[in-house]
């Protein structure tokens, strides 16, 4: 019965946002029997929002939490087996392909689906990632509270930028928006409802060179320089936000499939990677888009592609369709 | 559950509940979706050291003192690590189990 070419798996999904569950849920009822692991941001960005207002069909919201939480549950409910943690590594190199997870764990599937997604930026100067958690921050609903009364400043000039410094005037006295340019990116709902908002100030042609005070371990400004002029200025702040945009998390892969010169993993016709048989959803292949809403629909692509793909294979090189559970 | 094994850190019971031993405190909130992740991996801890270390949870929302003015936590989730009532250890954000067992590891 057994080979040494079975696969534990017909179908491996890896990362659990609204791309991963979304292809989990579509492999699922296709009788795949998929394996999801969740990774370490579990849930994916939409685990660091408040209210999601452009997820079709709840025409007054819901909460990104709670999204994905119902997202997980319907995964679960058509049989996704879902391991929390993250995966070490990969091995696209020979068929089936190896996951290898923390703990030291081994699984080999026949189809890879990658929606891994994307994670916030840092500066790249060194000061802001030392500080994180003791002001500096890429998640304001998580780290906002602890801006009672403080000025604070929110660095990104995209529609997530706008949510934060929208969303910390909750609790900051001040929040200024230290952006690289003149105009802002974001959608315009979002530029008029920031515009608005009597809290917001606006820093425009300038970018963050230096957060202080490493020494004190804590936010107490930060150095901006024109970009225009060069002329620097130091803002007194507690507390600085940074949403300057996302890197897809693809290091697992380097090397393994063709990336743009940017990271992002390369698809074609549909969700298809180079290599056959690996398939990518949701923002780690997607720079355009990056929404909820697209990146699940990515995911139920990516699904349907593994199962035509599977249905390609001559018949020894499927796993068993009843996995032995536990793997 | 394992829950059972998790302490519930207050302002007020703090300082008696760490003052000996190796102690692990989640600082964390219901509005905090990172926290939900970290949640899970604090209760495994809390059973698998069991009598060996104390781990809890302190809840930001409900106690304004510690969490900010001993230990100036500025965002959530952060994990902090006693040893007989001294902060050895910081950890900030979401982070692998086995980071979070090596620093408890390195005070045992």
């Amino acid at each position: 019965m057994t080979t040494p070419h079975k696969a534990d798996r017909e179908v491996v999904i890896i990362g659990s946002g609204p791309a991963g569950l979304t292809a989990a849920l579509y492999a699922a009822r296709a009788n795949l029997h998929p394996l999801l692991v969740e990774g370490l941001e579990a849930g994916g960005q939409l685990m660091m929002t408040t209210m999601v207002e452009n997820w079709p069909g709840f025409r007054d919201g819901i909460m990104g939490p709670d999204l994905m939480g119902e997202m997980r549950a319907q995964a679960e409910r058509f049989g996704t087996e879902i391991l929390q943690g993250n995966v070490t590594s990969v091995d696209l190199s020979h068929r089936p392909f190896t996951i290898m997870l923390e703990g030291g764990r081994r699984i080999t599937t026949t189809a890879l689906i990658i929606a891994t997604g994307a994670s916030a930026k840092w500066l790249d100067i060194g000061a802001d990632r030392k500080l994180s958690g003791r002001g500096v921050s890429t998640c304001a609903t998580c780290d906002g509270y602890f801006f009672r009364g403080k000025p604070i400043a929110v660095v990104g000039g995209g529609d997530s930028a706008m949510e934060e410094a929208i969303y910390l005037t909750k609790f900051a006295s001040k929040v200024t928006v230290v952006h690289r340019r003149d105009t802002l990116r974001a959608s315009k709902i979002m530029q008029d409802k920031a515009f608005k908002n009597p809290k917001i100030e606006f820093i425009w042609d300038s970018e963050v060179i230096d957060v202080a005070d490493l020494e004190k371990g804590e936010v107490t400004s930060i150095r901006l320089r024109n970009i225009n002029t060069g002329e620097t200025s130091t803002l007194a702040v507690d507390g600085v936000f940074i949403a300057i945009g996302h890197t897809p998390n693809t290091s697992l892969f380097k090397g393994q499939i063709d990336l743009d010169e940017t990271g992002y993993i390369v698809t074609s016709s549909g969700t298809r990677t180079n290599v056959p048989g690996v398939f990518a959803a949701g923002d780690v292949q997607d720079h355009v888009y990056r929404q909820a809403v697209t990146a699940a629909g990515s995911g139920c692509m990516a699904a349907i592609d593994a199962e035509r793909y599977l249905e390609s294979l001559p018949a020894p090189d499927i796993a068993d369709a009843h996995p032995t559970a536990g793997v | 559950m394992a829950s059972e094994n998790v302490k519930t850190f207050t302002d007020s019971n703090f300082e008696e509940e760490t003052k000996q031993g190796v102690v692990l405190v989640d600082f964390w909130a219901e509005w905090c979706g990172p926290c939900r992740r970290i949640a899970p991996i604090v209760e495994q801890l809390a059973s698998e050291y069991a009598g060996r270390a104390t781990i809890g949870k302190m809840n930001v929302d409900e106690n304004p003192n510690v969490p900010t003015s001993r230990f100036h936590v500025r965002g959530i989730p952060t994990l902090v690590v006693l040893k007989n009532g001294q902060h050895v250890d910081t950890i900030v954000g979401l982070v692998p189990k086995e980071d979070i067992v090596s620093a408890i590891e390195r005070h045992l």
